[in-house]
């Protein structure tokens, strides 16, 4: 019987080490998420797998149940344990990874982060979707077309602790601050916690709070599509406009029924695969993550590093991707 | 003594509500509506009591089946995977087959979530795992089959056919069917726990397992049950949620358990058995409601928004304790005046 186990424990590990691909060659590159079962990050993955394919290299795509500090912790000791060579994360703090990304580092492991960055103690570089300038101000100058320069707005974020929010929502204040706005008002930020049913609730909140709100912000996926929902539910399309930050395969229905004209994101396949390119090529020691360095990513061409808002070091992928009526149909299905 | 006391009938009556166990909630959540109407007039109107009945109509489905479990002394940490998985597979069914009617997805959804409740039930009932232990394994194991089974994909609104989303904006009587549903299952429930003999037999489970044993009930068989009705009625909220947000995703509901166990204990179900009843999990579920449709509708500051929730839920509590405590002693002493009326000091 003891024998049968002790067999039994050996198959399992074997085959346990050959899924993972720990003996396999090449660098092993661990993609850490905000959270799994997310589609912009599986989409993310995908373009991650294609870049580690393309370079010769292991790829691993994890990330907590739900967004989580301490999920990410852990798995970040996971990787740490596991040796891998390289780590690419979406941050769900901007300090709280810091000292256990310092502790990867400290045992050779190169980390970036790229889609909400972390600290740049903890970092060597970041890969920026977008300009947080360029998002907010894009965002602000839609619903103030859609709006007529005139009204009420809110903005319906994600965490009131997410690094990536609030970057946009303080540039959004900024944009808000042109003479151009003046009889735009921002009425208020509420925060849905990227869970559907709470997003919902603050966006019902907010017509009944305000009930001459003319537009809503929403710079995360399950926010706008929510807020699109709850826009329809209410009866308020065309009465209340909105725009923000969302998946086309999410959006979809609500572009067509007319609760959202337009939104932004940028191409999760192409930040997944700039992510993982610029962590083999860290591997490598083709680039350090230092300022001005210059190199090709693939197919998306040539990239410099440059300094970034936070003191560290950014690649920035490029303009946000504007969804509309016109184009929707042809990105449903992508992601 | 007595013949005083039944002169004045509405005197009576008064005493007679005083006497619920329920009253301290009912004036609780009077109070609470009231403040919050001051503070957002809005939130008093007819469009919003709807609104705030329809976004609590999954709690309060789900909410039944958590306080038969309850009730039997255990408690049931995969209600909210339950709710998840049978919402992502009628997501998926109904995206390959938009042609089933929506009646037919309530159903299934019944049946499926019966199903892994009746799992749940048999490792409890019969494996006599730890029901705290049994249901939150089986918590991450329907979890993780809600992202197997999704492939990490969610299904979206544009997936869905009209008639599956009506089920969520339809309405009967100028009632959604959300809400309807919800009545359904409080008339059946408050049938089956008050007048049938299985649903007597799950409180004397519950009060005194040994006992229950003795005198011939098939203990083993009320424990399963009442995980199966739980199984079967977080299934049906899970086909709810997901007409209701028109998206199933693989984190719905995250956290969601402690909400529903919530909405019983402020119901006054009590967490170590033996006691709780329909009309109580349904205010209990109405409060947890009401602050969370309120929360946003009263402009604080989102920061404080969490804190408010937690202290509203302790003052709640609080309220229902100090309320319990009072009538217990005004049933004492009634008792004791009873007793000198009969015998004499």
């Amino acid at each position: 019987m003891r024998k049968v186990l002790l067999v039994l424990c050996l198959v399992v590990l074997v085959s346990l080490a050959l899924v993972s691909g720990v003996w396999a060659k090449g660098y092993t590159i661990g993609m850490l998420v905000k959270n799994v079962g997310n589609p912009f990050f599986e989409a993310c993955a995908r373009g991650g797998q294609e870049a580690c394919e393309e370079l010769g290299n292991n790829f691993i795509f994890q990330g907590p149940a739900t967004p989580t500090v301490e999920g990410q912790i852990e798995i970040i000791e996971n990787f740490i344990a596991q040796k891998v060579d390289a780590i690419c994360v979406s941050a769900n703090d901007f300090d709280a990874l810091v000292p256990v990304l310092k502790k990867a580092m400290a045992s050779g492991i190169k980390v970036i982060s790229f889609d909400s960055a972390v600290n740049p103690e903890g970092r060597l570089v970041h890969v920026n979707q977008a300009d947080a300038e360029q998002i907010g101000k894009l965002q602000v100058q839609a619903i103030a077309e859609m709006i007529g320069y005139e009204g009420e707005i809110a903005i319906l974020s994600a965490a009131a602790t997410m690094t990536n929010q609030n970057t946009w929502i303080r540039y959004m204040q900024e944009e808000l601050k042109d003479p151009k706005y003046a009889k735009m008002r921002l009425a208020a930020i509420v925060y849905g916690d990227d869970l559907r049913d709470k997003s919902y609730n603050e966006a019902m909140g907010l017509f009944k709070s305000y009930p001459n709100l003319k537009g809503i912000i929403s710079p995360t996926t399950v926010g706008v599509s929510a807020a699109a929902k709850a826009i329809t539910d209410a009866g308020l399309i065309g009465k209340v406009k909105l725009t923000g930050l969302g998946l086309p395969s999410e959006m979809a229905e609500w572009v067509k029924n007319g609760a959202c004209e337009a939104f932004f994101l940028w191409n999760p396949v192409d930040l997944g695969y700039l992510a993982a390119y610029v962590a083999g090529l860290l591997c490598e020691g083709t680039i350090t993550g230092k300022e001005g360095e210059t190199f090709k990513a693939g197919r998306l061409g040539e990239y410099t590093i440059r300094k970034s808002g936070d003191g560290g070091t950014e690649v920035l992928l490029g303009p946000p991707f504007r969804f509309d009526a016109t184009n929707i149909d042809e990105w449903k299905d992508v992601f | 003594m007595l013949a005083m006391e039944s002169k004045r009938g509405f005197l009576r009556f008064a005493s007679g509500v005083r006497g619920l166990r329920e009253f301290g909630i009912i004036v609780f959540i009077l109070v609470l509506s009231v403040l919050i109407g001051i503070r957002n007039p809005r939130f008093l109107t007819w469009g919003n009591i709807h609104d705030m009945l329809v976004d609590t109509a999954a709690l309060l489905v789900v909410a039944v089946g958590m306080m038969l479990v309850l009730v039997t002394g255990g408690i049931d940490l995969s209600a909210e995977s339950v709710l998840a998985l049978t919402g992502m597979v009628t997501g998926i069914i109904i995206k390959d087959h938009p042609y089933l009617s929506p009646l037919l997805m309530l159903v299934f959804g019944l049946c499926f979530g019966g199903l892994l409740g009746s799992i749940t039930g048999l490792v409890v009932s019969r494996g006599r795992v730890l029901p705290i232990i049994a249901t939150l394994s089986m918590m991450y194991i329907y979890r993780g089959i809600t992202f197997i089974v999704s492939k990490g994909e969610w299904i979206d609104a544009h997936e869905m056919p009209e008639s599956f989303k009506a089920l969520a904006t339809g309405r009967v009587l100028g009632f959604s069917n959300l809400i309807v549903i919800a009545l359904v299952v409080y008339v059946v429930f408050y049938y089956f726990t008050a007048h049938t003999r299985t649903g007597r037999e799950i409180y004397a489970v519950g009060s005194n397992l040994e006992a229950a044993r003795i005198i011939g009930i098939n203990t083993a068989f009320i424990t399963w049950l009442v995980y199966m009705i739980s199984g079967a009625l977080s299934g049906l909220g899970g086909v709810m949620w997901v007409a209701r947000y028109a998206s199933a995703q693989n984190d719905t509901a995250a956290g969601f358990v402690l909400t529903v166990v919530a909405a019983c204990v402020l119901g006054g179900v009590s967490i170590s058995g033996g006691a709780g009843t329909i009309p109580g999990v349904l205010l209990g579920s109405i409060t947890i409601g009401i602050i969370n449709n309120a929360l946003p509708m009263i402009r604080v500051s989102p920061f404080w928004k969490m804190a408010l929730q937690g202290i509203i839920i302790l003052v709640a509590a609080l309220v229902n304790v100090a309320v319990a405590r009072n009538i217990e002693r005004t049933q004492l002493r009634k008792r004791e005046e009873l007793r000198m009326v009969r015998y004499g000091a």
